[in-house]
């Protein structure tokens, strides 16, 4: 096969898009680490100024410098994405192997609560489940966390059912291996890239319902520099035309969630056999 | 036919029990929660104030010492006979407020849905019909960007550019300042629904149109397309005749999927263009603490989204002769 040496192979570039943008979430979360004292710092004398002037994205009403809250919040963001994205996917993992192995009655039990939760449009569970724990940065975290592994586990359910009939698995058993035993050795090695996959495809989802919970009222306090707080300030400042206040916030948060999904797809297609080859 | 009906009764029954386990999950989160409605509604100073007797009549209205399970069980009772309780803040009947923010936001709703699933299955197909070639990239660089955008957001951009800066629509309130609420005309009703509504459009495709891609490929490297080629069917007729036939299945599950995502969307939209449905009054509910209407909306929306997952399931069997006969067999 003609083979053109200059293009470099899928699985290069896509080492290399996945240590760059690991590396650029990574500064992100450090910046705001490191900015979150800069971002809460008032200053009266040049508030409301456009960007430009006012620095990288502009400051706001209490002369808070813009660039210096959207990392914090972004930064805050990440943080709690990959805290709930983790909790998630291991309750995934664990509700899915359970609902395949544990006999009918588990199964259905499971099932059954998938379809709980599912049931219930997204954005009010996690309202209700941030409520129960009081709001506030407990709030979003167990509501996020606790609403978003039916689907992965529904993923895994089946990956595993299909995987109960599979040759080596069969033989394993027959040699007398112990359920646990078959579970840990065979299965989740064979688990683990659809799990990793399906965790990084999780934060997403995870960072977007932490902000709209946080818009919404319910989720971190206002204190905090939340790109959800961020923007629901920004609503009452829309009319005067301040736009940067909602713009540039925003926008930060759209290419970090871009940054995880592109991630996630790229592994996907990177460790799926049948595109391995594309 | 019998063995349809069977079929039916058992997702009704699976439904009700579903419905049940809502109420309940519902009911025990909103009792767990730390945050003492007296607080959050009538506050720290007013409550100082307030002779102790008085602060035993808003805890009985509140129902702060009435045990859950009784609690519950009363609302179970209530509901049997179709009533769903009062609403704490609105001082009216749940069902009333319901029904009143639910006429405003069924239009808004269905809209969506209907344009979102019709937009989403066309890109979709044109995706997977033209895979790897300019519009397949530029109908998935659309999906992921819209994807990865919070609803929200891009409503506060769509606000900013039509009703801020162009000054095309109203800001806010579907009421306009100075008309009594009665008096709003038609036309208003639908300018206020016009940028929701584009919001949750702009944002319902992305989903149902990367799934029809997905099984859009499928279909065309499936043998009976090979064979079709081979006959020398033009791609058109492949397309029309093999591809969207078969992706209708599919989209049909997508389409009534997507009703759980609309209502989602909605909460955050309407609260945005300040649209006084359903997704608003769950907020307000949410934030003041208002068990009762809180409930009742979480129970409603979810059997919507149920009965929804149940039309889908039916209508599978009628639109494919497989499936009808392997649920009959079952």
């Amino acid at each position: 096969m003609k083979h053109d040496r200059k293009e470099k192979n899928r699985r290069k570039s896509t080492i290399l898009f996945l240590a760059a943008a690991v590396l650029i979430l990574a500064a992100v979360t450090a910046a705001g680490i490191i900015l979150e004292g800069t971002a809460t710092e008032t200053d009266f004398s040049r508030t409301n100024l456009a960007p430009g002037t006012g620095g990288l994205f502009g400051t706001d009403w209490m002369g808070r410098d813009m660039f210096a809250r959207t990392l914090a919040g972004l930064s805050l963001s990440i943080r709690i994405g990959i805290l709930t994205a983790a909790v998630s996917a291991v309750i995934a993992l664990l509700a899915g192997t359970a609902a395949a192995t544990l006999g009918r009655r588990a199964d259905a039990v499971i099932s059954w609560c998938i379809d709980l939760v599912m049931g219930i449009p997204h954005i009010l569970l996690v309202m209700l489940i941030s409520i129960a724990c009081g709001r506030g940065f407990a709030g979003v975290v167990a509501g996020v966390a606790l609403s978003h592994w039916p689907s992965l586990a529904r993923v895994i359910r089946g990956e595993v059912i299909q995987l109960r009939q599979a040759p080596y698995i069969l033989v394993a058993e027959k040699l007398g291996v112990s359920k646990f035993q078959n579970v840990r050795r065979h299965m989740i090695p064979h688990l683990l890239p659809q799990f990793l996959t399906g965790l990084i495809l999780l934060f997403p989802h995870a960072i977007l319902h932490e902000a709209s919970v946080t818009f919404l009222g319910f989720g971190l306090s206002s204190e905090q520099p939340a790109i959800g707080v961020i923007l629901s300030e920004s609503m009452q400042y829309l009319t005067t035309g301040r736009w940067w206040l909602a713009l540039f916030p925003g926008l930060a948060l759209v290419l970090a969630v871009i940054l995880f999904a592109v991630l996630g797809e790229r592994l996907r297609q990177l460790m799926d056999p049948s595109s391995v080859h594309e | 036919m019998k063995h349809r009906l069977q079929f039916a009764g058992k997702k009704l029954i699976r439904m009700a029990l579903l419905l049940l386990g809502v109420s309940i999950v519902t009911f025990l989160l909103m009792c767990a929660s730390p945050l003492d409605p007296l607080q959050t509604n009538v506050g720290q100073v007013a409550l100082g104030s307030m002779s102790p007797e008085q602060v035993a009549r808003l805890e009985a209205y509140w129902g702060v010492d009435t045990p859950p399970v009784q609690r519950y069980l009363g609302w179970l009772g209530g509901v049997l006979h179709g009533d769903m309780g009062t609403s704490l803040l609105y001082r009216q009947p749940v069902l009333t407020v319901i029904g009143q923010r639910l006429a405003n936001s069924v239009f808004l709703l269905l809209a969506v849905w209907v344009f979102s699933g019709i937009l989403g299955l066309v890109l979709g197909v044109a995706a997977g019909a033209f895979r790897g070639k300019w519009p397949d990239r530029l109908i998935r660089g659309y999906c992921l960007l819209i994807s990865s955008t919070p609803t929200f957001w891009l409503a506060i951009l769509l606000l900013l550019i039509f009703s801020v800066w162009l000054g095309w629509f109203p800001i806010g309130l579907s009421v306009p300042a100075g008309v009594a609420a009665d008096a709003v005309t038609f036309v208003d009703r639908i300018r206020h629904a016009v940028l929701p509504a584009l919001t949750l459009s702009i944002t319902g495709v992305a989903n149902i149109a990367l799934h029809t891609r997905e099984k859009m490929i499928d279909v065309l490297e499936s043998d009976y397309v090979l064979f079709a080629r081979a006959r020398g069917e033009s791609e058109t007729s492949v397309i029309l005749r093999h591809g969207l036939r078969n992706v209708s299945l599919p989209a049909i599950t997508l389409q009534f999927a997507s009703v759980s995502e609309i209502i989602g969307g909605s909460v955050l939209v309407e609260q945005v263009f300040s649209y006084p449905g359903l997704g608003q009054v769950a907020v307000t509910a949410g934030l003041g603490s208002d068990l009762p209407l809180l409930l009742g909306i979480t129970v409603i929306t979810s059997a919507i989204v149920f009965a929804g997952n149940l039309i889908a399931d039916l209508l599978y069997g009628a639109a494919d002769p497989r499936i009808r006969r392997g649920a009959a067999r079952e």
